[in-house]
């Protein structure tokens, strides 16, 4: 059994609360006492309606609000896949939130009202998911009860997506009719909807292949932590621990330590406490090298014949997450992975219309889910990869240095 | 060729965000009550920190109403890997606070538990601590941060949760702030059993099957002990039992069951309709944002 994470996204009114809760409620993971405690909060629960969203809204002031405020974590499984659904706000705050959930995720489920078609919303959806780089696109026409379950409908918004999907460089999408209040779709095969030939939305989570989207060709390992116990039968013993974020490492291999750029041999692999020949992406390590070379913390050890960029300039996408603006000037913290440095704003080159893509030039500053492409400047060198060949290695935070907040999302170029 | 089980993926994250904690924090600790939770993960940290030293001791909020059970086994865990355990009695902060004990039948220490564990924070100065609090758990904690930063009267904001983006985790704090972190917060209660089984992880007895004296209290099967207080009328008995979660044994609710081993657990779990702490925590019923409510103040 194999994990997948996805995003939904959707408009206030398109029904994705409605949808997670009829995928948690078809694949029987709601249980009777949660089931009880949204039906007592049901505003309709006289006329015997339960409303799914509620499960959704985990706190006290979205339920008091009937909004959402930010992104829930939610799970359930079938015999072959755990899913892990972001289910990030429609409406406030929006930029940030489907950036936070996005970054994570294989898949982005991206729903149409079938009377509205394509909407504004939508293509922000996908700009986003283009930017973000998801490597799954589910565009799942919903509320086809209310049109009829028309064919003429969906296809009309296929066309219509498709085309929009083209210029933004999307590649894998799916399109799947449903409706997500009578469950049509959903998890079983619509009876309503008989011409659809395709899976329901659920077959279609199963079996998305996601396993070759982790990137097993370009090996980076950022060190997180020294293991020394420094006991007296593990006198010599120094492993360097983290996570193996792409590629595939043997025993025997040459690597580059970065940014210092020295070479030495991974001498033994350890996982779960064995001695293991060769591990790969995305398992947690203990490394040893041949040599007693200076390694620490936020180095990066890459194999020798594939090195990441190295450098202290970088241009940068970057989602703007704080309420205080960004001025160019300013000096924040980056962390890629498990390095840290300071780092200043340079300069921000143009704006990125998130409604159609076009560049403003050269605002003076950015504010709260402003997408803005800035240049970058860190205060030592880093060993980073362009976010679209390497999203692991790509992606970094700001952090704000008296606030501690994190302020910005970067995508490197 | 080259593919992780999902246990596998949950496994390395977990592992990933220790080695987080031991990399950016001066003074972590682990929260250790002896529940199959923070059992896993001592596991975890044995796998990510073997063959070195836990860069954190074992730390418990003893409220004085744990099972015998529990207690004896968070012992002889912490001894037989050789770390640090640090014990705090809720007893002792009421005694020196002269706190208010609650009353009533199921009085419970749960919220006064808050109190110890924040001097507990205080008095070692820890500045991250790691529990074993998972998203499925319950509606307010499906909204948690991994990393969670708490203000410096242990405060949880959910308005103001910083965004946690790609696996990159932000554990920067002021003096006085202190960050809760969550490795197995994407593990669901049948990841938790089934990764137990996978790993062969020990638990206390009273996960499986055995007889116990229960009060029958609206549903739920509560052991009699001396914290609670039996009236007449009250209806006991001895029944075959498990429990599905250890918390106090004032406010935590045994399920009749025969499973004795880890696959008839399994087997139960798969086919119970009812969740993890709807069937057994009275705290959490006590409002619709008990928990939430609990967090905003400094539970973990």
């Amino acid at each position: 059994m194999d994990l997948l994470r996805f995003i939904t996204a959707g408009s206030v009114d398109d029904g994705k609360s409605t949808l997670i809760g009829r995928l948690l409620y078809d694949s029987k993971s709601i249980m009777i006492d949660q089931l009880e405690a949204i039906e007592r909060q049901s505003k309709n629960k006289e006329e015997g309606e339960i409303d799914l969203a509620l499960l959704t809204d985990g706190l006290r002031a979205e339920r008091e609000q009937g909004i959402t405020i930010d992104v829930a974590y939610k799970y359930f499984s079938t015999p072959k896949r755990k899913f892990i659904i972001a289910d990030a706000p429609g409406h406030i705050q929006y930029t940030r939130n489907m950036v936070t959930g996005a970054s994570n995720s294989d898949l982005i489920i991206i729903l149409i009202d079938a009377r509205s078609g394509v909407v504004e919303q939508t293509r922000r959806h996908s700009i986003i998911a283009s930017l973000l780089k998801l490597p799954h696109v589910v565009v799942a026409i919903n509320k086809m009860d209310l049109v009829e379950h028309s064919q003429d409908v969906f296809n009309n918004i296929v066309i219509d997506y498709a085309a929009m999907a083209k210029s933004l460089g999307l590649e894998q999408v799916t399109y799947i009719p449903i409706s997500a209040l009578n469950g049509d779709n959903i998890v079983e095969k619509s009876t309503a909807i008989s011409w659809y030939e395709g899976p329901s939305l659920l077959k279609v989570l199963e079996n998305v292949q996601v396993q070759k989207d982790i990137n097993l060709t370009h090996a980076r390992f950022p060190v997180q932590y020294v293991i020394r116990p420094q006991t007296e039968e593990l006198h010599d013993y120094r492993g360097y621990a983290g996570k193996l974020v792409s590629g595939v490492y043997k025993k025997g291999d040459t690597v580059t330590i970065l940014p210092s750029g020295t070479s030495t041999t991974i001498s033994a692999i350890e996982t779960g406490g064995k001695q293991v020949e060769e591990a790969f992406a995305p398992q947690s390590i203990i490394l040893h090298l041949a040599d007693d070379v200076d390694v620490s913390r936020g180095d990066v050890i890459v194999k020798s014949d594939d090195l990441p960029s190295v450098g202290q300039d970088l241009e940068v996408l970057l989602c703007w997450m704080d309420s205080k603006p960004l001025v160019a000037g300013r000096k924040y913290l980056l962390q890629l992975n498990s390095t840290l440095v300071k780092s200043v704003v340079k300069e921000i080159s143009y704006k990125v219309d998130v409604n159609t893509l076009e560049q403003h030039q050269a605002p003076e500053q950015a504010v709260l889910n402003d997408i803005v492409k800035v240049v970058i400047k860190t205060a030592k060198p880093v060993a980073f990869d362009a976010y679209e060949k390497l999203r692991v290695n790509g992606g970094a935070i700001l952090i704000d240095e008296t606030s501690h907040v994190t302020v910005g999302a970067c995508m490197i170029q | 060729m080259y593919e992780l089980d999902y246990l596998d993926h949950l496994e390395s994250e977990a592992i990933h965000i220790m080695r987080e904690v031991a990399g950016q924090f001066e003074k972590p600790a682990l929260l250790f009550s002896g529940g199959k939770d923070s059992i896993t993960l001592v596991h975890l940290a044995l796998k990510a920190f073997r063959p070195g030293k836990f860069p954190f001791p074992l730390v418990h909020i003893d409220t004085g109403h744990n099972f015998p059970e529990a207690l004896r086994f968070r012992d002889e865990l912490a001894a037989s890997i050789d770390e640090k355990l640090v014990v705090r009695q809720v007893g002792d902060t009421i005694k020196a606070k002269g706190l208010t004990e609650p009353k009533g039948k199921f009085a419970s220490r749960n919220a006064l538990q808050t109190f110890t564990l924040l001097d507990t924070i205080e008095e070692f100065g820890f500045d991250a601590c790691i529990g074993g609090a998972r998203r499925d758990e319950e509606k307010a904690r499906a909204k948690e941060r991994i990393f969670s930063v708490r203000d410096e009267f242990g405060q949880w904001d959910p308005k103001l949760q910083r965004p946690e983006l790609w696996n990159t985790y932000n554990g920067r704090i002021n003096k006085g702030e202190n960050v809760r972190v969550f490795p197995i917060s994407n593990w669901t209660e049948l990841d938790i059993w089934n990764y137990i089984r996978r790993e062969k992880i020990a638990l206390p007895s009273i996960y499986f099957a055995h007889e116990r004296e229960v009060l029958e209290h609206e549903g739920q099967l509560v052991a009699t002990s001396e914290f609670i207080q039996l009236e007449p009328g009250d209806k006991v008995s001895t029944k075959t039992v498990r429990y599905r979660t250890v918390g106090d044994m004032t406010c935590t609710a045994a399920v009749e069951s025969s499973a004795s081993s880890i696959d008839d657990i399994i087997r139960e779990i798969i086919a119970t309709k009812t969740s993890e702490r709807g069937e057994t925590r009275i705290d959490d019923k006590v409002s619709e944002a008990a928990m939430e409510d609990r967090k905003k103040n400094g539970y973990f």
